[in-house]
């Protein structure tokens, strides 16, 4: 238990870490559902362009995600003006914005994973669905989604543990101000920086490595159940 | 539009008569009409012309991969060939630049995997359909969850995931779902493929329950002859890509090389008209009215008014050369019946003969029809050729009593025992 006394401004970055990633989740979800079920479609025009753009940040340097958020969302980029302008609202060097770059960074695995969990719904029930009266909205909310649950909350938990460990995108985006957007890999590394730190360092790999292992477990478990459920002996 | 809903009380045990050579807008609005046509790429092409009289059962009959489960798809809008012209009555689901999307069809298609909803109970597949039907015109005549589950004998099974449903009770509730979607047609493909001897025998009560009691226009797709014999009005047969011959399904039997079988035999539609326990003898009187005489059969549960099908196997016939019945001695045989011969057709045995024979006795046309499957050196003997009037023995116990509504009905046990 030595391990996991980090003080106060260790469980200031824990909870900002939780925070962020519940944030950066919960902004994403939307996102990742529609941008999934538009990639499910078989075709549209500027299908292959938005099926590269939203992968990009998996595998651009997360430092070029974070200055291209930057040079967008910053205060004198195109839409970050706007924002300050209309709303008072500035993304970058503030929590939100370290939730925008962690949300960027999760989304093309969320997409992925909530598309194959989409695709594998069997045709044959959505067919099924259509000769029963159902639309497009109604086959999609109504068996679609329900039996993809398993695979869209997995994407979920998925997207919740990468957002934890994000380093490059927040830090280039939003800085590492402590008990703003310092989280928790942006905390063992300032640590770092300092003489002494190594210590903290390691009892603040300790805990995310708790985290990142609670994470994985729980999604498992979530998963479990709801196939267990939807094939009918739970 | 709401008739095909209206609940029958003596559904019709004689199919519409046959309309041969009906020209384009020969039949006006009320029937089914299909014609497809489609090339697969490098694979067989299509050209089906399906018209059929409604409501009724019509059954598409034919080996597999012959074009019957295309049929359904694109009735169903599921598959769109490269040309289609569909209507049911007055309702146009297909045509030059008209395609009706299959959830605006209300086709109650009940596909060969009974397709349910393992996210939903039983009872929510059961609702599924009826959550999305358009409210009823004129009152309610769809029949209720209640009455449907009572129907298929689903009561039981409400509660359950459809997990551990056995394939006969899967196929059931993917049945009633499709009814309780207030289709306008019910299109079955094959409902009871991959079932075994047993399970067949299960359900096939159950369809014939359906079939006689709402008026729902039903399509019907099967290789099986014993669900055609069971279930069908109109016949049509299918092969290679084409619609054969179509008609009511006694005709379409008689004539086609369907009675060309040494398993051939005689369909008739009947009516129950009176018992006599003492004898242990049902009396059913043949032909739409009656008119075409009377045949005895060991003692059956349904009460007096209920139509039968009866099938009298061409080898279990007898042909006397006693048009009068006068003359003869004392035989066990309960049915004498007046025939006149109308054709011998040879088998493929070269060694047997299969005489067509025609009901004398009555006025109903066209006549109803039997067939004696003979040896030829009877046919020889007996001097049998088209024209001459005879008398046909048939025994009670060698008359096959199909279909009509299950026992369970009339004696509160179910019809579920298994005749073949």
């Amino acid at each position: 238990m030595e391990l996991l006394r980090i003080g106060p401004d260790g469980w200031m970055a824990v909870r900002l870490t939780l925070r962020v990633s519940c944030l950066a989740v919960a902004g994403a979800a939307p996102v990742a559902l529609a941008l999934a079920m538009l990639l499910s479609r078989r075709r549209f025009p500027g299908r292959v362009l938005l099926d590269t753009l939203v992968h990009l940040p998996m595998v651009l340097p997360p430092v070029v995600t974070g200055w291209l958020l930057l040079l967008v969302f910053g205060l004198h980029g195109p839409v970050g003006a706007l924002l300050w302008r209309w709303l008072r609202v500035r993304l970058a060097f503030s929590t939100a914005g370290a939730s925008l770059a962690c949300a960027v960074m999760v989304l093309p695995l969320m997409v992925r994973t909530i598309r194959l969990s989409l695709e594998a719904v069997d045709w044959r029930l959505r067919q099924a669905a259509q000769g029963l009266g159902a639309g497009p909205a109604d086959r999609f909310l109504h068996v679609v989604l329900p039996l993809a649950a398993p695979g869209v909350l997995a994407a979920l938990v998925a997207g919740f543990s990468a957002s934890l460990g994000e380093f490059g995108a927040v830090i280039t985006f939003a800085a590492s101000i402590p008990g703003r957007t310092q989280t928790l890999p942006l905390a063992i590394y300032a640590a770092l920086q300092v003489p002494d730190g190594e210590q903290q360092a390691a009892r603040l790999a300790s805990v995310s490595l708790v985290l990142a292992v609670a994470g994985l477990l729980g999604a498992e478990m979530v998963h479990r159940r709801i196939r267990r459920w939807l094939r009918g002996d739970g | 539009m709401g008739s095909f809903w209206r609940r029958a009380a003596a559904p019709p045990a004689v199919p519409r008569p046959a309309r041969d050579g009906s020209g384009p807008g020969g039949d006006g609005d009320d029937g089914l009409l299909v014609e497809i046509r489609h090339r697969f790429p490098d694979g067989p092409s299509l050209d089906l012309r399906l018209r059929a009289p409604l409501p009724g059962v019509v059954a598409l009959w034919g080996p597999s991969g012959s074009g019957k489960s295309s049929l359904v798809s694109a009735l169903g809008g599921f598959f769109r060939p490269d040309a289609a012209v569909i209507r049911i009555g007055a309702h146009r689901l297909a045509g030059p630049a008209l395609w009706v999307p299959p959830e605006k069809r209300r086709i109650g298609t009940v596909f060969q995997d009974a397709r349910l909803f393992p996210h939903l109970s039983v009872e929510g597949n059961l609702r599924f359909g009826a959550r999305r039907a358009p409210p009823g015109e004129r009152g309610s005549e769809a029949p209720s969850l209640e009455e449907v589950a009572s129907l298929l004998e689903l009561e039981a099974l409400l509660g359950r995931r459809v997990h551990g449903l056995s394939g006969g009770e899967a196929r059931r509730v993917a049945i009633g779902r499709a009814i309780l979607s207030r289709p306008r047609l019910l299109a079955m493909d094959e409902p009871l493929t991959g079932l075994d001897d047993r399970r067949r025998a299960e359900i096939l009560p159950f369809l014939s329950r359906l079939r006689s009691r709402l008026a729902l226009p039903i399509l019907y797709v099967t290789h099986a002859l014993d669900e055609v014999l069971e279930l069908a009005d109109t016949l049509a047969l299918v092969e290679d890509g084409r619609i054969g011959d179509t008609g009511p399904v006694a005709e379409v039997l008689h004539r086609s090389a369907l009675a060309v079988r040494e398993d051939a035999g005689a369909l008739l539609f009947a009516t129950v008209r009176r018992h006599d326990p003492a004898a242990g003898l049902t009396f059913a009187s043949l032909g739409a009215n009656g008119s075409d005489g009377v045949l005895r059969v060991p003692l059956r549960a349904q009460p007096p008014g209920t139509p039968l099908r009866l099938r009298i196997p061409a080898r279990d016939v007898i042909l006397v050369d006693a048009p009068d019945g006068h003359g003869l001695p004392a035989i066990s045989a309960q049915n004498l019946l007046p025939v006149r011969v109308s054709g011998v057709r040879p088998l493929p045995d070269r060694n047997t003969r299969l005489v067509l024979l025609e009901l004398r006795g009555g006025s109903g046309t066209p006549a109803a029809v039997m067939m004696a499957h003979l040896s030829a050196d009877a046919v020889e003997r007996l001097r049998i050729q088209p024209g001459r009037p005879m008398l046909a023995l048939v025994k009670a116990v060698a008359v096959d009593v199909l279909g009509g509504p299950a026992r369970g009905i009339a004696d509160g046990t179910h019809g579920r025992e298994a005749r073949r």
